[in-house]
């Protein structure tokens, strides 16, 4: 056996044997680790120690750099770990923590191991059994090696203690309970003579105070002790980090820290704390106006340094800063202007970020152009981020910063023309919606989208096709601002709009059908100018009573006629057509009256709807349109159709007119008008941006059932597709109720033949209407169909179609109240709906547990700060002792203090802690012949003077601290 | 946790040694390492030091062939670091004699025990060369 081993010793490869070989395998790297496993594999099972630790150490070499699984291994490091030999030790404690975690099953294994080495004589090996506690520790490590951990703590041996130290962290955040037992002793440390322990312990606070800064509030003297204090840097930075949580909490702790703070930035030579301070007077002392000079002057600096480590840093502290003091930033505004053109990706993003921040109403337009120009300069990657910076800061809070909006929608058009956007789907619903809520933008509108349909070399963009998308829209939903339809119909007719996915490409045909309701409208109106204008004086009161209702109420025009059309009909059948031509004249010119100088300038403009360039539009879709009836895509083709139908119908009637007499062109040509009128009363009504909440506050009519199952629903609609948000869940509205409403109506009272079709097609197509748009009766909207999820449809159409009305008009009103500052237009908001809102952090409960446990042991054993006030006396004789304990070194005491705290179930803790601070108390202040003030005082702030007088005064100097863990809520540590 | 991994990557995106302080699995590393690599050797000298990553934010350094990365929190120093790498690299030197990537590879055990020196739970615990060099001399010393 013996002999054995000392062959396998011999011919083992030790780990540089195996680190050398390796690099002389230049190929097949990864067979060799293979084999090198094997042989690892075998050598650790060997009995000897040596055999086993080298193998182990080549194993967690071959792991850490190759990634090589070691976790079947767990056992043979348990035993290396528990070799008596420090060397092996050494490779087993590395290996274990590299490899072990929490589901490790050999944990178990090592608690007394761990315990053992904890405990050891030599303090080295105490420290690798901290450093793996560290790395590794559960919470039954963490529990069950309490007691080890907290002895160590208060070890004369500063090598061993600030590890220990250090592994406090990990034991609280493991298992809470351990606060009540090492937390004194951890503030203790904070006191320590040794720089090392006292790098440690704010190391420890430093992440403790960041999960809950509230609980270390008592501990600020001690911060502030050594914010003044010490020396060492790099303590400095987390006792800043610390102070950065607790200032926010209690601004009287502000007042007291700025003036050290700024001290060390004016004295410090080192840049890393200076930044430190630079950052915590601007995160958390910002409403000290000098120091946050003194931080912007020192910010300055970085802006300008030639590294740009410092740059980067100063820009991001200038980001800190925007929020409250935006002065600081236009201060800066060149350097930041400078970085945009930085090597370094980072930088530029963080200067465009202040860049958007620096933004305001007066200045958008200059900075949006200079960013404009940036990105056109820049690489792709860059450049979409200042697009979308661009686009995130201008529309914020419903455009608040755009005042004019003709310029804003040509910069959204000319983004769009630059090569590399990638912004497609953000622009289209930034032009949708703009063209929804500003009313006063829509003219400009149509005119940036009119040049976008007309570039043919557009199309082949597919990052464009959702921006053309929305453009196509605008011109359909808004030609009567157009200056030219008809160059707008040639735009979304041009053959190269096959390039365009089917559902885009179902966006222009909608629009090539809105636009050609608006040619056609104009034109019959024209022509009927002269003919039957004079028969709305035949309809006598009636009418009038029309033309005052639209002239009021101007955007339910559609509406009201639609309605008030449907009870005519029903008193009057005989009279449908003539009367709805006259209304359609009469609508129309209201329309004009209520549109304004645009419209009538455009209407008048459209004195060239002559008869020819109809006609020839009206063949031209027909020619465009006829191949579509083939498409694949059901949008396409159906909507197609409905065109397809439509034009010829109204062709056939069109063309006839000119030979036909005058009696049947009145007769044909109200007919046609009347299907006009509908339709284009219907595209006619006006858009508005839906509140999410807004089907909240429709009404249930009473003659609904709602059921609270839906499940039926899911066989009825479960096959039919609702249109993704995406594309256009704004466009839903263009089929308004009320235009269903009035063109069902119309189908039955003027046509009611086609619907008398088999009822169970009726049955389906209502199912599925969203597809089956009744294709056969062309002269309806292909938008006309009873809503996807509405299996009862016409019963409460009226019913949604008042509440719609109801709901636009309320939107109506609020854009009256919201915006009576002109320059700037009326943007559409709905106070509620479109916010989303903002969702609270709340702290992990795990944290609680450990704060709760912290605030245990700081505060005496009350919960809550509530509470803690009405026990001033309880709860400050605590405190005392406990601040006692913290300045005497005598070891039994606190070895008396520890086994009191280690049992808090002892009956009623509160009290006997209490009696057993008094004594204490006593006994000091007898040694110390220094006058204590009562007990009762001590939660009042006129005698705080007093508790100075105590023992800590004659190290600090009477700073006026020490008061601090006394009151437990919110300290008077500071006045 | 202040620092939450050390790593230390050869120019050809090696990795030498990496240390973590918070447990991932090595799959995890190996992608997380993957990553990291790849977005911090891409930059150039003139670029700052500093890259965010998932929720890290990576501080990095070159010394000849070898980048040392540190992943911190968020909250975390950038400059401090900066210091820290500096710290390791010259105590590094300070042990192996105008140190290389070569001593890291064949003293890997000695680079984690530096480390483990320095620092504890991803917090710095001791800054002073002598003091972190101490023992691993006395192992040297006894082995």
């Amino acid at each position: 056996m013996a002999g054995s081993s000392i062959m396998e010793n011999l011919f083992q490869h030790s780990l540089e044997d195996l680190i050398k070989a390796m690099r002389l395998q230049l190929i097949g790297e990864t067979t060799f680790i293979s084999k090198a496993v094997e042989e690892i594999r075998r050598e650790i099972k060997s009995t000897d120690q040596q055999t086993k630790s080298t193998a182990l150490q080549k194993l967690s070499y071959l792991s850490a750099v190759h990634g090589v699984d070691m976790s079947w291994a767990s056992f043979q490091v348990v035993e290396v770990m528990s070799s008596s030999k420090f060397a092996h030790k050494r490779i087993g404690y590395h290996a274990a923590s590299q490899s072990f975690n929490d589901d490790t099953p050999v944990l178990l294994l090592i608690t007394n191991q761990l315990r053992k080495d904890l405990s050891s004589t030599n303090e080295f090996e105490v420290s690798l059994a901290l450093n793996l506690l560290s790395q590794i520790a559960t919470l039954d490590l963490a529990r069950d090696l309490t007691p080890e951990v907290f002895k160590l703590l208060s070890t004369t041996k500063v090598f061993v203690r600030k590890k220990a130290i250090a592994v406090v962290l990990r034991v609280f955040d493991k298992y809470p309970d351990a606060v009540r037992v090492c937390f004194k002793r951890l503030v203790e440390n904070l006191e320590s003579s040794e720089p090392l322990v006292v790098t440690a312990v704010i190391g420890v606070f430093c992440e403790l105070a960041a999960k809950d800064p509230r609980s270390y509030l008592p501990l600020a003297p001690e911060f502030y002790r050594i914010l003044v204090d010490s020396k060492n840097n790099w303590v400095l930075i987390k006792v800043l980090k610390v102070f950065a949580k607790l200032a926010p909490l209690e601004h009287r702790l502000g007042k007291r820290i700025v003036e050290p703070v700024c001290d060390h930035i004016r004295r410090s030579g080192a840049k890393s704390l200076v930044f430190e301070c630079v950052r915590t007077v601007l995160t958390s002392l910002s409403d000290y106006e000098s120091a946050v000079k003194l931080a912007v002057e020192k910010v300055r600096e970085l802006l300008v340094d030639q590294d740009p480590n410092l740059r980067y840093l100063g820009l991001q502290a200038l980001s800190v800063a925007a929020p409250k003091h935006l002065w600081a930033v236009l201060e800066n505004k060149e350097a930041v202007v400078k970085s945009l053109s930085d090597d370094d990706l980072n930088i530029r993003i963080e200067s465009l970020r202040l860049l958007m921040a620096m933004v305001s109403e007066s200045h958008v337009a200059d900075i949006s152009r200079v960013l404009l120009n940036y990105a056109l300069k820049s690489d792709p990657g860059f450049c979409n981020e200042i697009l979308d910076s661009i686009l995130r800061t201008c529309s914020r809070n419903f455009y608040e910063i755009v005042v004019d909006f003709d310029w804003y929608v040509s910069l959204l058009g000319e983004m769009a023309t630059i090569p590399n956007c990638q912004k497609g789907e953000e622009i289209e619903t930034q032009l949708v919606d703009i063209g929804m809520r500003v009313k006063d933008a829509r003219m400009e509108l149509v005119r940036v989208g009119r040049d976008l349909l007309i570039d043919p070399a557009l199309l082949g963009n597919v990052h464009l096709h959702r921006i053309l998308c929305a453009a196509a829209w605008v011109a359909g939903e808004y030609v009567e601002v157009a200056s030219n339809p008809f160059e707008l119909m040639d735009a979304l007719l041009q053959p190269r709009t096959s390039l365009l996915p089917p559902s885009i490409r179902a966006v222009y045909i909608n629009s090539v059908l809105k636009i050609l309701i608006f040619c056609l409208d104009c034109y019959l109106l024209q022509s009927d100018g002269s003919g039957s204008l004079y028969s709305v004086n035949l309809e006598g009161g009636q009418s009038e009573l029309f033309s005052a209702k639209n002239d009021t109420e101007a955007t339910e025009l559609a509406t009201c006629g639609g309605l008030n059309y449907e009870q005519d009909v029903g008193f009057n059948p005989r009279n449908t057509a003539d009367y709805s031509g006259d209304l359609s004249v009469e609508n129309g010119i209201d329309r004009a009256a209520t549109h304004g100088k645009t419209f009538t300038s455009t209407l008048l403009a459209k004195k060239n709807f002559m008869h020819e360039s109809i006609v020839s539009l009206l063949n031209r879709i027909e020619l465009i349109f006829g191949p579509l009836i083939t498409n694949q895509d059901v949008e396409v083709l159906e909507r197609s159709q409905n065109i397809l139908s439509l034009v010829q119908l109204i062709k056939e009637e069109i063309i006839d007119n000119s030979v036909l007499s005058v009696d049947t062109i009145e007769k044909k040509d109200t007919r046609v008008s009347a299907i006009i009128n509908f339709m284009r009363d219907a595209f006619t009504t006006e858009l508005g941006p839906v509140s999410v909440s807004a089907q909240g506050r429709v009404a249930v009519p009473d003659a609904l059932v709602l059921k609270e199952n839906l499940d039926e629903l899911q066989a009825i609609c479960g096959d039919t597709e609702l249109p993704s948000s995406s594309s256009f869940a704004t466009g839903g509205p263009h089929c308004t109720t009320t235009s269903d409403a009035s063109s069902s109506n119309l189908l039955k009272n003027e046509e009611s033949g086609p619907l008398n079709e088999s009822t169970s097609l009726i049955e389906h197509r209502k199912r599925h209407g969203l597809y089956y748009l009744p294709s056969e009766k062309s002269e309806i909207f292909p938008d006309e169909y009873p809503r996807a999820n509405d299996p009862k449809s016409n019963s409460n159409i009226n019913d949604e179609a008042a509440e719609l009305v109801k709901l636009t008009e309320q939107s109506l009103l609020l854009k009256k109240r919201t915006t009576q500052t002109k320059p700037r237009p009326v943007v559409v908001k709905l106070d509620d709906g479109d916010l989303t809102p903002i969702s609270v952090k709340r702290p992990e409960p795990r944290d609680d547990s450990l704060s709760g446990a912290i605030k245990d042991v700081l505060l005496g054993s009350e919960t809550g700060p509530s509470v803690s006030r009405s026990y001033p006396s309880g709860k400050s004789s605590r405190k005392q002792k406990e601040k006692k304990k913290l300045s005497t070194n005598d070891r039994s005491e606190m070895k008396e203090n520890a086994v009191d705290s280690e049992k808090p179930d002892l009956e009623s803790p509160n009290s006997s802690s209490k009696n057993h601070g008094h004594s204490k108390e006593r006994k000091h202040r007898g040694k110390e012949k220094i006058v204590e003030s009562e007990d009762h005082d001590h939660n009042e702030k006129k005698k705080s003077g007093h508790r100075h007088g105590r023992r800590k005064t004659h190290q600090r100097a009477k700073s006026p601290l020490n008061v601090a863990s006394q009151t437990p809520v919110i300290p008077d540590f500071l006045l | 946790m202040g620092i939450r991994f050390v790593l230390m990557v050869n120019k050809q995106g090696q990795t030498r040694l990496a240390q973590y302080y918070e447990y991932l699995t090595l799959e995890e590393r190996r992608a997380l390492e993957g990553e990291i690599v790849r977005k911090c050797l891409a930059r150039n000298e003139q670029q700052c030091s500093f890259v965010e990553h998932r929720n890290y934010k990576i501080v990095y350094r070159r010394y000849a062939s070898l980048f040392f990365l540190v992943g911190v929190d968020d909250d975390e120093n950038e400059l401090a670091i900066l210091e820290f790498i500096h710290l390791l690299v010259e105590t590094m030197d300070r042990h192996f004699g105008n140190v290389c990537e070569l001593d890291i590879m064949f003293h890997l055990e000695k680079a984690h025990f530096m480390l483990e020196e320095m620092v504890m739970n991803g917090c710095v615990v001791e800054t002073n060369k002598s003091n972190i060099l101490t023992p691993i001399q006395l192992m040297d010393k006894t082995s």
